[in-house]
């Protein structure tokens, strides 16, 4: 599980920074996105991986803090999504409105000159 | 009553902000009216827990700061927040700088387009929280907050410059908060925790395996700290934005860099100077602020226009803390505090400033009037009248912008008799007097680039303001009481500040003190604990 694991966030965090060094805004907007979904996972590894255990405290399974996962990370992931959705909302109003004002999707607002 | 203080400045705007965004279409006056309420009373708080702390009032808290248990969970298991003397006195900074803004902007800008009274809120609750909380996730949620609505009031006014510049802004800031929750997450994987006072408490037992991967994280955090803190190399957003920025939302964003300052200051503190990870550790911190000096000089001789030299401006500022705060020793810690008020509030009122007297002007008058002086085309007219000369007089608005500008400029570059003058010569009278730890040559360099980075300053200062101010053909700009008020308050806070240098020295240094004695802080936050 952790090679499965550590390899979708390497290559959704690399294709993020690939895309976000693109010169045009939907590609900056869409690295932004693939990269924060690593970001997302990687908070949700750092609690350590296991299956079958629950963060919530069950009184059917005891107290024994070694049966539950830690729900810390959890909640940190749960605030990182709702952040990262509303700043993305807003960064895709800017972006069109900078498509609107200057004509071009490219990030400096104007196309590079051709050789 | 008053242990609800810390929460205060917090709440204060957060109510405002929500109860302004309601009232969208109510009466201008009335909105204003109450907008210019919640941030008088966020002073008046700001003001008062300044005093709590400094023991000028009774309050039942411990002697090093409040702490304020959010839900009253304890320590280690709820998010708290802490107010010392350092956050009391940037959130009466920020509450000094947001009022004063507040007032310039309802002059006129605040109808340049929608919803800026709900967004200054919300940028001055971002920036309190920030400040006062006591927790390194919760300092990402407000760090989110005042980004959040820092984007909206950079693009205020809208204009395809202003969005050019707002993009490049918000993308440098997105990657800066991812970059940010990794570093959170890491250290919460070693450490086990995401308060600082008991990260300060657990980092120096980590053993060598963990110790890497928490350094890992601390440089990540690091980074980030660093690009708020606008420090070269990573600071190349910054002088477009802030000239792009309408002139209230600049002066307010003259404190955001100051956010990424604080946050390197309060963990280099925390994390103990000598095991401190790289970008914490002063050496780091010297050279980097250095280096950011040394770029803002040169951008400050390059630039032609007035905008973006007040952003120049900025990126010399943060320059000199980070050096400041990163030289051996930790007696530049007091002055460097006082220069950052001074800065902060001298900065806030030149972006105004620049706005008042650059109306009325066209963009490229600035751009032609260097280049005529740099080819030497500048035989106009100058002897066709030489009578009339004589005798112009001055009108009040001119005056007043002239003096202001002259202030700004002695504050800015350090000239005396006003508080960036005090500053710099507190810092450098302290890196003389540095411990014997301390190499020769950083005090040197501190000298170097403290007087030069105030030449270049006074240089461009006066090279653009002769342009501005004795420019007989310009027609003269008309200002408003409600715009000149806050300019005019802010340079005679400087005055203060210079005049009452003593006391105000000393409660800076009082607040260095107590900022590196992290074990005051510790034990505030969890009691019982042992270092």
């Amino acid at each position: 599980m952790e090679i499965v694991f550590a390899l979708a966030i390497g290559v959704m965090a690399g294709s993020g920074i690939y895309l976000l060094l693109r010169p045009r805004t939907f590609q900056v907007i869409m690295g932004l996105s693939l990269l924060s979904y690593a970001v997302n996972l990687f908070i949700f590894g750092m609690g350590r991986l296991r299956s079958g255990a629950a963060p919530v405290l069950d009184a059917t399974r005891g107290a024994d803090a070694a049966l539950y996962a830690d729900p810390v990370p959890q909640a940190l992931v749960l605030t990182a999504i709702v952040i990262g959705f509303a700043v993305t909302a807003l960064l895709l109003v800017v972006l069109l409105a900078a498509r609107g004002l200057s004509g071009t999707d490219h990030v400096d607002g104007r196309e590079p000159e051709r050789e | 009553m008053i242990q609800h203080l810390p929460i205060l400045p917090i709440l204060l705007p957060l109510l405002a902000g929500v109860l302004l965004l309601f009232a969208a279409d109510a009466h201008h006056g009335r909105r204003a009216g109450f907008a210019l309420a919640a941030t008088a009373a966020q002073l008046a708080t700001a003001v008062t827990l300044l005093a709590a702390v400094d023991g000028r009032i009774d309050v039942p808290w411990q002697d090093g700061g409040a702490v304020y248990a959010l839900g009253n969970w304890a320590a280690p298991f709820g998010i708290v927040l802490v107010a010392d003397r350092l956050a009391a006195l940037m959130v009466t900074l920020t509450a000094i700088l947001g009022l004063s803004a507040l007032i310039y902007a309802l002059a006129r800008w605040e109808r340049a387009g929608s919803h800026f009274l709900p967004m200054f809120q919300f940028l001055l609750m971002g920036l309190n929280g920030a400040f006062l909380t006591g927790d390194l996730f919760n300092l990402f949620v407000f760090f989110e907050v005042l980004l959040a609505a820092s984007y909206g009031l950079a693009l205020h006014g809208s204009g395809a410059p202003r969005v050019k510049a707002g993009l490049h802004y918000i993308v440098v800031n997105l990657v800066a908060s991812l970059v940010f929750l990794v570093a959170a997450a890491l250290i919460y994987s070693v450490a086990g925790t995401l308060n600082m006072a008991e990260l300060a408490l657990v980092v120096p037992r980590l053993d060598a395996d963990t110790r890497t991967l928490f350094e890992l994280g601390a440089l990540l955090l690091g980074i980030v700290f660093l690009v708020k803190a606008g420090a070269w190399p990573l600071n190349f957003w910054l002088p477009s934005t802030y000239a792009a920025a309408t002139a209230p939302v600049g002066a307010v964003f003259a404190i955001l860099t100051k956010v990424g300052v604080y946050a390197l200051l309060r963990f280099s503190i925390l994390f103990g100077q000598d095991i401190a990870p790289a970008p914490f550790k002063g050496d780091w911190l010297f050279y980097c602020g250095l280096a950011t000096i040394a770029v803002g000089t040169l951008g400050v001789l390059a630039t032609q226009k007035l905008d973006r030299l007040a952003g120049y401006m900025v990126v010399i500022s943060s320059g000199t803390l980070l050096a400041a705060f990163g030289f051996t020793g930790t007696t530049l810690t007091g002055p460097a505090l006082y220069y950052l008020a001074s800065s902060v509030l001298g900065g806030g009122a030149f972006f105004m400033l620049i706005e008042m007297t650059e109306r009325n002007r066209t963009a490229a008058a600035d751009l032609l009037a260097i280049s005529f002086e740099a080819f030497g085309l500048q035989e106009r007219h100058e002897s066709e009248h030489p009578d009339e000369m004589a005798g112009v007089a001055i009108p009040a608005a001119m005056a007043f912008l002239g003096l202001a500008f002259f202030s700004c400029a002695a504050i800015l570059s350090g000239l005396p008799p006003l508080s960036g003058f005090v500053a710099k010569f507190a810092l450098l009278k302290a890196a003389i007097a540095a411990p014997p730890a301390a190499p020769a040559e950083q005090a040197i360099l501190l000298f170097a680039a403290l007087l030069l980075s105030g030449l270049a300053g006074l240089i461009a200062l006066s090279r653009l303001g002769i342009r501005v101010f004795w420019d007989s053909e310009r027609p003269t700009p008309r200002l408003q009481w409600l715009e000149a008020a806050p300019v005019a308050a802010l340079v005679l806070l400087c005055f203060v500040l210079a005049f009452g240098a003593g006391p105000t020295m000393a409660y800076f240094d009082a607040t260095a003190r107590a900022l590196h004695e992290p074990a005051a802080y510790i034990g505030v936050v969890l009691p019982g604990s042992r270092p």
